[in-house]
């Protein structure tokens, strides 16, 4: 029993901390234990980077993509499937969910992948140094058209949504806060584009005008005095809305779901305390981000909250591609592959607007249920795929199988996953329509096809769209 | 079901529509001073009348409008609007100025239409998400976000098995008691999908065209729409979008681009119609959740208040209705335009006139009804 209860926390850490894994890995770390695994998470930079050599040699226009899919999905496809750092990955997916930036706009795969590499390197860090970073990120700043704000002509979008999606929440600041916070940000632009033909794409560089900043005196949130963007950040992060807002959404990502962020402003959270002890950590840490997930990480709340929050797309086929294996070498077809998660509603790169995803209940509708589902079966029904036939020696050791065996081997080795008992019924007689199942006495070909089969009635459950 | 019923299609111009720029008042001289960087030039103006024009990328519009099958609903919107992408769609999809409302109004309207849920296709939206104006407990929506012909479950299980595996996994999305509402949600989609998927995937079968859709996302869309209104099927709700108004830069030729795709997109979709007389009895409604600011910001417009919305169709009673909010600085709110016409007026002329339903309930109030429809 003690086995199956570590076995299955473990799972959860690692569908959540990560995208999920095989029941190797799970024994692996389970063996070292909860906290060591948590620990070796939370330090990316002692597991080996992804080997970029494989994408280039297979892959090469997806190294610099420029504006059209599907390479730029290639890029970070190859990098979801492949890294041995699944938390330093899945945080960069949290800060894309955040920090929402879109090629439909900034029409350059190129810049939004160097984006995602930022949230690699910073996204475990502090808050704070990561506002200064992205302020300073020209795609950000072409996204939300800072290079426009001017001192003579004040945009707003970045100075709104840095308050409004970033750091504060709705109904924490005024019109005049947004206001002066555009002025603030003034001559925070980035170096002239030069024109793509004949030469391409060239990088994006920031740059500060002091010509083009406004100097004058400003009065936001309370404060007055000639602010500049740094001053802005300083202000806002010791605001008690934006520790709140951030730790609600890693609560949203990491614990259980949410309602959406524009009923944040009315109503509660699902677990106060939660987000309190979250809050809490994220200030007597000076807003480290790595200091609140471990908190996070090693809290009951954490532990408790198994399939409480339903599988975003990426989730889904990154987890069913890493659980099958064999997408390990991003081989020609990896372009189809990696437009999958945008088939569920979820375009990586391509948010529908600065507001990002809407998540948890809002993944599923007729379209994208049958995406996903589609996308699963498909998967886990190949009984020549590693993970899969992974599975399938596994059972294959216990001798022949009956069906609750058939059922109840397949359900703990693909999470271990609980469904109620009425699904299990149906599996149950979806088994029994088999019978008895055998390797031996030249039944295994059939067998492996069962097992296959019962794989793909399990991740076409409900109960398999939560994570 | 009766094949003439009236039918709704919506489009959603997401990201904040720049009202001043698509309804221009080009007799105005506050429009000239409050445009140095993005207005219109005169020549690329076409004129409606002696007071509002269109710019040249809209010109598939112009047809319309001499037609008077093109109604213009002016200065559209709600107090104290948020600037908020996020919550002022939110109150437009579900009428609730006030509160996060979970229901939207054509959810609503669905219900009305289809109390027992004898027509799951009813409502089909065209995309990867579900908009919230279409979500109503009990109500089944066909999200299509693909070609149509390749809407449906497990499409790899073939032949005879299909059949039998099909009823298995409706079984296993049978509703279960005290699993929650997400699990039940679950079960619904899944159990009105699974009905739904051999009615539309055979509608393309039954189509074809001499009209020419061009190559955009919002054409595709349509066309789309198009295929299942000629395929009979009894869908009344159509929903689409098409982005990302949110033109704070590079408003010229942003702006262009998104409009030229519109319009030309709904020119085809008409056209394609009328071919097959099925024009009669659809309403076009097409609204985004703000208007942008008065006064350009050096290259592109801010968020707004005021806005427009358009209904097309071949009953509509062309013409404008109500009229631009005041442009002088006394009278912006913030430097926006004061809507003068509640979003929910829109609604319930169509709900009244059209649809034959008591906007009342579903809207959340009583509003004015603008006579854009018979």
């Amino acid at each position: 029993m003690a086995y199956q209860d570590d076995i299955g926390l473990m799972a959860h850490l690692m569908r959540r901390a990560g995208f999920g894994a095989g029941r190797d890995e799970l024994e692996a770390r389970a063996a070292k234990g909860y906290e060591a695994t948590v620990e070796e998470l939370l330090h990316p930079e002692t597991q080996p980077p992804v080997d970029a050599y494989t994408l280039l040699r297979y892959q090469p226009a997806s190294l610099l993509p420029g504006g059209q899919p599907p390479m730029g999905n290639v890029n970070w496809l190859y990098y979801l499937v492949n890294t041995q750092r699944p938390l330093e990955e899945k945080m960069a997916l949290f800060w894309h969910h955040v920090f929402a930036t879109g090629n439909s706009k900034v029409d350059n795969y190129d810049q939004l992948l160097e984006q995602i590499e930022l949230f690699r390197e910073h996204g475990m860090g502090n808050y704070r140094e990561l506002l200064s970073i992205v302020a300073r990120n020209p795609t950000m700043i072409f996204w939300l058209d800072n290079q426009q704000n001017h001192g003579t002509a004040v945009n707003e979008n970045w100075g709104r949504e840095l308050l409004e999606l970033f750091s504060l929440g709705a109904s924490n600041y005024t019109e005049k806060d947004v206001r002066e916070c555009s002025r603030a940000f003034t001559g925070w632009t980035f170096e002239t584009k030069i024109p793509r033909a004949p030469y391409g794409r060239f990088p994006w560089k920031f740059e500060y005008r002091p010509e083009d900043h406004d100097d004058g005196e400003k009065e936001f949130l309370g404060y007055k005095g000639h602010f500049n963007g740094e001053d802005i950040l300083d202000i806002i992060v010791q605001q008690p809305a934006c520790g709140k807002f951030i730790c609600r959404h890693l609560y949203n990502f990491f614990v259980a779901d949410e309602p959406q962020v524009p009923a944040w402003p009315i109503e509660a959270p699902r677990d106060q305390k939660a987000i309190d002890t979250l809050v809490e950590a994220f200030r007597d840490s000076k807003f480290d981000m790595r200091s609140v997930l471990r908190v996070m990480f090693n809290s009951d709340f954490f532990k408790n909250a198994r399939f409480q929050h339903v599988k975003s797309p990426a989730e889904v086929v990154v987890g069913t591609l890493r659980f099958v294996g064999g997408h390990e070498v991003p081989r020609p077809g990896y372009g189809e592959l990696s437009m999958n998660t945008a088939y569920m509603g979820q375009d990586l790169l391509n948010p529908p607007s600065v507001e990002g995803w809407h998540t948890g209940k809002e993944w599923i509708n007729s379209g994208s249920l049958m995406a996903r589902i589609n996308f699963m079966a498909e998967k886990v029904g190949d009984t020549s795929a590693p993970g899969v036939r992974s599975i399938i020696d596994r059972l294959k050791t216990r001798g022949s199988l009956s069906p609750a065996q058939l059922v109840d081997g397949c359900l703990d080795l693909l999470g271990p996953v609980e469904v109620n008992p009425d699904t299990k019924q149906q599996l149950l007689s979806q088994a029994n329509e088999w019978g008895q199942i055998s390797w031996s006495n030249g039944g295994s070909h059939a067998a492996d096809q069962h097992v296959g089969q019962m794989l793909q009635l399990i991740v076409a459950t409900r109960e398999y769209q939560f994570a | 079901m009766a094949t003439n019923d009236p039918c709704v299609v919506v489009l959603q111009l997401t990201g904040g529509n720049d009202y001043i720029n698509t309804m221009i008042p080009y007799n105005n001289p506050l429009y000239r001073d409050n445009r140095p960087a993005v207005g219109i030039p005169d020549n690329n103006i076409i004129h409606l009348d002696s007071n509002y024009g269109i710019p040249d990328y809209m010109a598939p519009m112009k047809k319309f409008w001499d037609d008077k099958k093109l109604a213009v609903l002016h200065g559209v919107g709600f107090k104290d609007s948020p600037r908020s992408h996020f919550r002022a769609m939110d109150i437009w999809h579900t009428c609730e100025p006030e509160k996060v409302g979970t229901e939207g109004w054509l959810g609503r309207v669905a219900r009305e239409f289809d109390p027992n849920k004898e027509n799951v296709v009813q409502v089909v939206s065209m995309g990867p998400s579900l908009p919230r104006s279409l979500v109503a407990p009990g109500v089944p929506v066909a999200c299509v976000a693909g070609p149509l012909e390749r809407y449906g479950f497990l499409p790899q299980v073939q032949g005879n098995e299909r059949a039998h595996v099909l009823d298995r996994f409706a079984k296993m999305y049978s509703p279960a008691i005290g699993s929650g509402p997400v699990m039940d949600y679950l079960s619904e989609t899944a159990i009105d999908s699974l009905k739904g998927e051999d009615i539309i995937k055979v509608v393309p079968q039954k189509y074809s065209s001499t009209v020419q859709y061009p190559n955009s996302p919002i054409a595709r869309k349509l066309k789309g729409i198009a295929q299942v209104h000629i395929g009979e099927i009894g869908t009344r709700i159509f929903y689409c979008d098409h982005s990302t108004f949110d033109t704070h830069a590079g408003q010229n030729p942003g702006h262009g681009n998104l409009w030229k795709a519109v319009s030309e997109g709904v020119e085809a979709f008409f056209a394609d119609l009328r071919e097959h007389n099925k024009a009669d009895n659809i309403v076009m409604l097409m609204f985004s959740e703000f208007g942008r600011r008065v006064h350009d910001n050096g290259s592109g417009t801010d968020h707004g208040a005021g806005g427009v919305a358009f209904v097309l169709g071949e009953k509509v009673k062309g013409g404008h209705y109500g009229e631009m909010p005041s442009m002088k600085a006394e009278h912006l709110v913030q430097g926006d335009l004061d809507p003068n016409m509640d979003f929910r007026s829109v609604y319930s002329t169509i709900l009244d006139k059209w649809l034959d339903l008591n906007p009342v309930p579903i809207v959340n109030g009583t509003f004015e009804k603008p006579a854009f429809l018979n």
